[in-house]
């Protein structure tokens, strides 16, 4: 099962081969930034939102 | 007896950065733990579990997180890439500029002050157009370019109130008319081992904000002041911003100690990803129970 909905929109999302835990996916509906939190079962959480003290 | 090493990538996201860091340490056949900076913790009477790492490759997006964590890691004796001396020079640049200064690396004019009213005399002396930098920030974030005294006073006054005391140093830098563009170089070790121009009609080149990349030659002069900039800050892997200056030439403008490498890997061929872990290879190797 690489199925899972939009945390936001409810949108349907699958997830492709060779996406790892970790890996931030965007919505194709609504955008935001979602997190891969799972794949056996997969899994999709809100990203963390981008901190003052982010970069490289 | 002898044993292969063990390598932590401490994270905050898989982004393909560190998509092509596993990929590289899987390929090697590297003993590697991902390493979330979400979900660790460091007990200060416990160092042991960490003492399994022969070197941790620091990939946090988060300056704080990263530069903690690898400050306790280099007191407990274990290695990181970068250390945590040079994550102090690159990730605050008044640090940045004090290093490159004192090792005579060329750079923009820059000053320092405490107080909107000290800040505004500062950026007289330097004349206008001056930029104003966060001292910690990155991804061109809060930059602003400012063209006159209005300008200048109404920006001082609102760093002044935004939150946070480092908003109140002021970093102030003579602002430079760039081609339109400006170079970002890759240090691994003792080699500037590739370059890309930054273009952008915007005086903000960074591709985070929209520029894009073109590769660049590798000149002498270009290894020269990247090697000297590199050393300054204490070396590692290190990516380094230069300005051309229309009369003065290369000019270091940042050096950054995470870099990100997605724009430059594929569009110059070069494996970065595969250099970095070369290279947290030889810093673990340093352990002398260490086979490669």
């Amino acid at each position: 099962m690489n199925a899972v909905s939009c945390p936001e929109c409810v949108a349907d999302i699958s997830l492709g081969n060779g996406m790892e835990i970790g890996e931030i996916i965007v919505c194709p509906d609504c955008g935001v930034d979602l997190e891969v939190t799972g794949l056996e079962p997969a899994a999709v959480d809100l990203a963390p939102m981008e901190e003052e003290d982010w970069g490289e | 007896m002898r044993r292969r090493p063990r390598i932590g990538v401490l994270y905050s996201r898989v982004r393909v950065e560190e998509k092509w860091i596993f990929a590289a340490l899987e390929r090697r056949g590297v003993d590697y733990e991902r390493l979330d900076d979400r979900q660790i913790y460091f007990d200060l009477e416990a160092p042991e579990p960490w003492r399994h790492y022969d070197a941790v490759l620091e990939r946090s997006i988060s300056y704080s997180r990263g530069l903690y964590a690898i400050r306790l890691l280099n007191a407990w004796g274990i290695p990181t890439v970068n250390s945590a001396a040079v994550a102090e020079a690159c990730g605050d640049k008044m640090a940045t500029s004090t290093a490159l200064s004192r090792a005579g690396v060329p750079q923009p004019r820059t000053a320092i002050a405490f107080t909107p009213e000290s800040g505004l005399e500062a950026i007289e002396g330097l004349g206008y157009p001056v930029v104003l930098k966060p001292v910690v920030g990155s991804w061109g974030r809060l930059l602003a370019k400012i063209n006159d005294r209005d300008a200048a006073e109404a920006l001082l006054e609102h760093k002044s109130v935004l939150g946070s005391y480092q908003h109140s140093i002021f970093y102030i830098q003579e602002y430079i008319e760039k081609p339109g563009r400006d170079i970002r170089a890759f240090v691994v070790g003792d080699q500037t081992v590739t370059a890309i121009y930054r273009k952008s009609p915007h005086w903000i080149t960074n591709t985070a904000r929209g520029g894009e990349g073109e590769i660049c030659p590798v000149t002498p002069d270009l290894e020269e002041i990247c090697m000297k900039a590199a050393q300054a800050v204490g070396g590692g892997v290190l990516a380094v911003d230069v300005i051309e200056h229309p009369e003065r030439g290369f000019l270091v403008n940042e050096i950054n100690h995470t870099l990100e490498f997605h724009t430059t890997q594929p569009m110059t061929g070069v494996d970065i990803a595969d250099l970095i872990v070369g290279y947290v290879l030889e810093v673990a190797q340093e352990k002398d129970e260490i086979i490669m």
